[in-house]
């Protein structure tokens, strides 16, 4: 069953220089469980893509549909509550509050889903303890390295059980060999059944997914299932290395 | 519940940045600290002359003796004796809304008991003028009017009086010399305390008004009945001005002062004189309202401008917030948490500021000054209000943002 549904959905930006189609008449679906890369360059409307499937954006035409709620009907405060409960973001600058410890930092989407304290303790342990964190709880991101601060952020994205994970340039700042862990760790939860969406410009990690859509100039050039490349065996060529 | 949460975590962001929050509220713990004090001063100053209306009686006015002109000189006020025992029966009778005309006499003289005596103020009165002065006889029994009629050699001690001439002992039924004649001690006044001019108003003791001008006073009082001033209690506020007008008439009539003749008799209105003691207080009050709406709109401009700056610096934060699901008024009222308790932590510190103020104050001006819960409770209000009222511009800013132009600010 399709988790997205898009029909001609289109975004266009009225600015001083003119319109910019930014996408234009794009319809896929992605599956509930499937992962996926979207790629392009920068200006070729996979930001935007991003943006509007993952409701921080409205749609100029077009339908867009996530878990069955037409999004485009949706108001700033439904959107809001679709984007609590349906979707975990994870950004290149892993965006975690400085002051908060680990564990607050992934028990802050559970403050806006009206979870009271004592589960959002449990359930924030719960969602570091899947990615392998559960002893740096109380560190806070200054304390814990680009790879750890991103596990947490992909814990506070899978703390509310969305129907999708969505990642902006998850590997972005981390070296390769952390990027490696991150895209392991995407295709674990993939594996226990997390839909991902992965917003990449990086080949080698857009491999890792099991489809691939390509953008460019709003449009969708290229969509194919591959045989992803498993961040495991690159693991233990490194490390044999 | 999320409240508390709200407010726990604005205290955390407020104490990441503690000199900032600091300097920020300085302008509502003065404006706090200011209508403290203002009205812990106001409500003292007040306090102040209702206990004097209380301590001297109120509606009260005093008749004195006037200019007395002889032979083309003019004495001073008071240098003779003009008004009689039948000019205080005349207000009482013909003068509307008067409770009590009490004529008296009074004189310095020194009490002798047994071993031990005090200079003391003694006046001779009637009954009128314990109520006059709403002042009663706690031990013993008051003057009866056969005693005053006959003028009877009996006395009532004032507090002071009968401590320290008889420390722990009963002066009831014991004998005090006044110029050598004895006195029965009949009664002891309840406590009055000071006036508002700091003397010891249980100083004094009180005879019957004719022993007073026959046996001890002299003066020229002995003759026909004259008194040394006539203490006149309205029933009324109202009462008092019509009042001296009906008494000034009765008693240039009864003194057959003519035409362009001078009164040769004063009457003073004590109320007033106790209500102009507010008025230099007021005053003060008006200047530190001022100082306290002025600091308050600073203050409040400066939570905004910070708030403002907090808005911007936390742009991405802000972001983040609504990509995991806040909606605009969770931002909303975050932001506006944040800026209340910012200012009501202000306000907190105002009331201590202010109280200390106002105890120094007091301690230096000798003013009495009061804070009342009442004035705490609505300072903190009110410092809350300010960090409601400007924190909602920089509030509503940071839930207007755009979540996607928000997570791209650096």
């Amino acid at each position: 069953m399709a988790l997205i549904e898009t029909r001609a959905l289109g975004r266009v930006y009225d600015l001083d220089a003119g319109r910019v189609v930014a996408l234009d008449h794009v319809s896929l679906d992605i599956d509930e469980g499937d992962f996926v890369a979207v790629m392009g360059p920068s200006g070729s409307g996979k930001s935007t893509f991003m943006n509007l499937i993952g409701c921080l954006d409205k749609p100029s035409s077009g339908q867009y549909r996530l878990a069955g709620t037409a999004v485009e009907t949706l108001d700033a405060n439904g959107l809001a509550r679709l984007r609590n409960r349906e979707i975990g973001f994870v950004f290149q600058q892993f965006n975690l509050l400085p002051r908060t410890d680990a564990l607050g930092n992934v028990a802050l989407p559970m403050i806006y889903a009206g979870v009271d304290r004592k589960a959002r303790q449990d359930r924030a342990l719960k969602a570091l303890g899947r990615v392998g964190l559960a002893d740096r709880h109380h560190h806070r991101p200054m304390q814990l390295s680009g790879g750890q601060q991103q596990r947490v952020a992909i814990a506070r994205a899978l703390v509310n059980s969305p129907s999708l994970l969505l990642a902006d340039e998850p590997t972005g700042a981390l070296d390769s060999r952390t990027a490696n862990e991150i895209l392991g760790l995407f295709q674990e939860l993939n594996r226990e059944g997390v839909t991902i969406v992965l917003v990449t410009h990086d080949a080698d990690v857009g491999r890792h997914a099991r489809r691939l859509i390509r953008f460019k100039d709003g449009k969708v050039i290229e969509d194919h299932r591959q045989t992803p490349l498993d961040a495991r065996d690159h693991l233990g060529a490194e490390s044999a290395a | 519940m999320r409240l508390l949460e709200a407010i726990r975590s604005a205290f955390s962001a407020i104490l990441a940045n503690a000199l900032r929050s600091l300097l920020t509220m300085l302008g509502i713990v003065i404006g706090v600290a200011a209508v403290i004090t203002m009205v812990a001063i106001g409500s003292g100053a007040r306090n102040l002359v209702d206990w004097q209306i209380r301590s001297l009686g109120a509606n009260l006015a005093i008749v004195t003796p006037g200019n007395v002109t002889q032979g083309g000189a003019r004495l001073g006020a008071g240098a003779a004796s003009t008004l009689t025992d039948e000019d205080a029966q005349a207000i009482r009778r013909e003068v509307d809304g008067v409770v009590a005309a009490a004529p008296f006499v009074q004189g310095a003289a020194q009490v002798v008991a047994g071993g031990s005596n005090w200079g003391t103020r003694i006046y001779g009165i009637d009954l009128d003028w314990f109520e006059a002065r709403e002042w009663e006889v706690a031990d013993g029994r008051s003057f009866d009017p056969e005693e005053l009629r006959r003028g009877d050699i009996v006395i009532i001690l004032g507090q002071t009086v009968a401590r320290n001439l008889f420390g722990e002992e009963d002066p009831l039924d014991k004998t005090v010399r006044v110029r050598n004649v004895p006195f029965r001690v009949i009664g002891v006044m309840a406590p009055k305390g000071q006036s508002a001019f700091g003397q010891d108003q249980d100083d004094v003791i009180f005879v019957p008004l004719d022993a007073g001008r026959r046996r001890v006073i002299g003066r020229n009082y002995a003759k026909d009945g004259s008194v040394g001033s006539i203490f006149v209690k309205f029933a009324n506020e109202q009462d008092i001005e019509p009042g001296i007008e009906s008494i000034t008439h009765l008693l240039r009539q009864r003194h057959r002062v003519v035409g362009e003749q001078e009164d040769d008799f004063a009457i003073r209105n004590l109320t007033e004189i106790a209500n102009t003691a507010s008025a230099s207080a007021n005053t003060l009050s008006i200047l530190l309202a001022a100082v306290a709406a002025v600091s308050l709109l600073v203050g409040g401009i400066g939570i905004m401008n910070i708030m403002l700056v907090s808005v911007t610096e936390r742009t991405r934060e802000i972001g983040l917030r609504l990509a995991v699901g806040a909606r605009p008024r969770d931002i909303l009222s975050q932001f506006l948490i944040e800026a209340t308790t910012l200012s009501t932590i202000g306000g907190g510190l105002g009331v201590a500021l202010g109280a200390g103020a106002a105890y120094l104050v007091a301690q230096m001006a000798g003013w009495p000054s009061l804070v009342s819960t009442n004035a705490i409770v609505i300072a903190v209000g009110f410092s809350a209000l300010v960090g409601i009222f400007f924190g909602f511009y920089p509030a509503s800013r940071a839930a207007k943002l755009d979540p996607i132009e928000a997570l791209r600010r650096e």
